[in-house]
């Protein structure tokens, strides 16, 4: 099973939730940090690191001798990643998406392949957690492919897998989600909070997966959140007060879990409640 | 004209909230909300809808169930995954490659152009902002950043304004490349945790990767004295500008529910260390107060 933890906004607690979930279950669990332009799960979980793959994207090269000028990998190139000037082809390495659509159409046969690094996976362990990061090299601005790379290292069927997603709700958000059975959002009590989940429960319907809400520092701000929920027909699986032990520990990069035994119970019974909401959701279906 | 983004790496360190007390601070500004994926700051700038525009960017493959003869090339084709075994495509996944659209044999795939979202011109209490909405799911969000830039600068340079103040989005990838690529400075919002450590690191190898320069401060920082002071150091020997520490009150969560800057407050101590800050952004940004 996949849960995929997601918010719309940043810093309402995403990692949190998924790094002392994944080590509150005292069951094997592989965590999946793809928040891959700033991965902090290993900051809490501070694994053995027991391997790593550097991770390429092809990028076209072209074949000056061979190449005959006609345009037409420019013309099909819809990322501008190619530019046929009168005695010579440029390419962007930077720009292309990487669908060879280039060398699809060149009849000279004239494009071959060089790597564009896009980021790093590692993975490693602690206790019965299974921990894999994407980490996007910096200055490299395509997220997606690097998401969808670190989603191959998923547990085996019947084990659980937990995602760590990115905020927003645009592709890379879709790439963390994509395949997931449920969707856990964290958000916070506040106007910043409700706005940026309609637009998560928004792209979580798209992909029609069930879903759940975790209001962390719930007695921050006002009730908005909790009417829409409501309305919504979105059950809210667990609120956790602010509290300075809490923000104190996080700040340190303590597993929570493991300093404060009502975040342990919490996360026990935040499972099952995913599970029950799972269960109705399927009989509904 | 000069613009300055206000970006963290980390979300939710309080961009917006700063951002929205620089307004009142600015007197003479232009806003732009580059956050397109989860824009916030029309929340508490009290905006009037001036204008309101498609944002149509990039194309989607469409499979014409009547000419496909289920040959099967594009399915081979596509390195996205994004058509079905009933030859259908899936939006969700289609990257706008053009690939099955100007090969396919049958001719069966039209490729029309998608609109992904809405851009809008607002007046606010502080001077004209531009913001954004990209649709849900949607792709693209960096050419909309980098649209909304475009028509906020164009504002400015009309209206003889010589400032610009941009609320960018987390994260180091294309929506951040877009929001900092020509701006004259970056202020880093950082929070005084492991998290805000980091990813304040990773976000200043990029401003130095594009070579922005940079100026950080500390939002909360009392939470945390001695994660805020490591934070400070790792900012100055990554040869950022180190601003100041915010501290912690609920009265930005408070003047966030009331949709409101935190200047409408009165005199307190967190808009005192704000505008201590923001004198010191000036200088690094503006050449002056």
């Amino acid at each position: 099973m996949i849960i995929a933890i997601a918010s719309g906004k940043g810093g309402t607690g995403k990692t949190t939730i998924a790094c002392n979930l994944a080590a509150g279950l005292e069951k094997p669990v592989t965590l999946l940090d793809c928040d891959v332009e700033q991965p902090n799960a290993h900051l809490f979980l501070q694994p053995r690191w027991t391997g790593s793959e550097l991770f390429h994207l092809d990028v076209p090269e072209i074949d000056a001798e061979r190449c005959s000028l006609c345009g037409a990998c420019q013309e099909l190139c819809q990322f501008n990643a190619i530019a046929i000037l009168p005695e010579i082809a440029m390419t962007f390495p930077e720009l292309c998406h990487s669908c060879r659509g280039c060398a699809l159409v060149c009849q000279e046969e004239a494009i071959g392949w060089s790597k564009r690094l896009v980021g790093e996976v590692r993975w490693g362990c602690r206790g019965m957690v299974s921990l894999v990061e994407g980490r996007l090299r910096v200055g490299e601005a395509m997220a997606p492919p690097l998401i969808e790379q670190v989603r191959k290292h998923q547990g085996l069927e019947g084990e659980l897998t937990l995602i760590d997603a990115p905020p927003g709700t645009s592709c890379p958000v879709v790439a963390s989600l994509w395949g997931a059975d449920f969707a856990l959002l964290v958000t916070e009590p506040t106007p910043f909070g409700l706005n940026d989940l309609e637009l998560a429960v928004g792209a979580v319907r798209k992909l029609g997966l069930p879903m759940g809400l975790v209001i962390n520092r719930c007695d921050i701000g006002d009730r908005r959140v909790h009417r829409f929920a409501e309305q919504q027909g979105i059950p809210i699986l667990l609120e956790m007060p602010f509290d300075k032990k809490t923000a104190e520990a996080y700040a340190r990069g303590s597993l929570l879990v493991e300093v404060l035994p009502q975040w342990k119970e919490a996360m026990v019974q935040l499972y099952e409640k995913i599970l029950e909401t799972l269960r109705s959701w399927k009989a509904a279906c | 004209m000069k613009e300055l983004v206000v970006i963290s790496g980390k979300g939710g360190t309080g961009k917006t909230s700063l951002v929205a007390a620089f307004a009142a601070l600015a007197r003479k500004v232009v806003l732009c909300d580059a956050d397109v994926d989860a824009a916030d700051l029309h929340l508490v700038v009290r905006p009037e809808l001036l204008e309101r525009h498609p944002f149509a960017a990039g194309h989607e493959a469409v499979i014409d169930s009547d000419k496909c003869t289920q040959c099967g090339l594009c399915l081979d084709w596509c390195r996205f995954g994004a058509i079905n075994e009933h030859f259908r495509v899936e939006p969700l996944l289609c990257e706008g490659c053009g690939v099955c659209a100007h090969l396919c044999p049958a001719g069966a795939v039209d490729f029309p152009e998608k609109t992904c979202g809405e851009w809008f011109v607002s007046r606010t209490p502080y001077g004209p902002m531009v913001h954004a909405r990209l649709g849900i799911a949607e792709e693209n969000s960096g050419k909309l950043v980098s649209l909304v830039r475009t028509e906020a600068r164009r504002l400015a340079e009309e209206e003889g304004v010589e400032r610009l103040l941009t609320d960018g989005p987390p994260g180091v990838g294309c929506p951040v490349i877009a929001s900092i690529g020509n701006a004259d400075a970056v202020l880093v919002v950082s929070e005084p945790t492991q998290s805000g450590r980091h990813d304040m690191e990773r976000v200043l190898e990029l401003t130095r990767h594009f070579k922005v320069p940079a100026a950080v401060c500390i939002n909360k920082a009392d939470l945390h004295r001695a994660q805020a002071d490591r934070i400070a150091e790792a900012a100055v020997s990554s040869g950022a500008r180190f601003v100041g520490h915010i501290p912690f009150d609920p009265l930005v969560t408070r003047a966030q529910v009331d949709g409101r800057s935190l200047v409408d407050y009165g005199e307190t101590q967190v808009m005192r260390e704000i505008e201590r800050i923001w004198e010191a952004v000036c200088g690094f940004a503006f050449d002056g107060p």
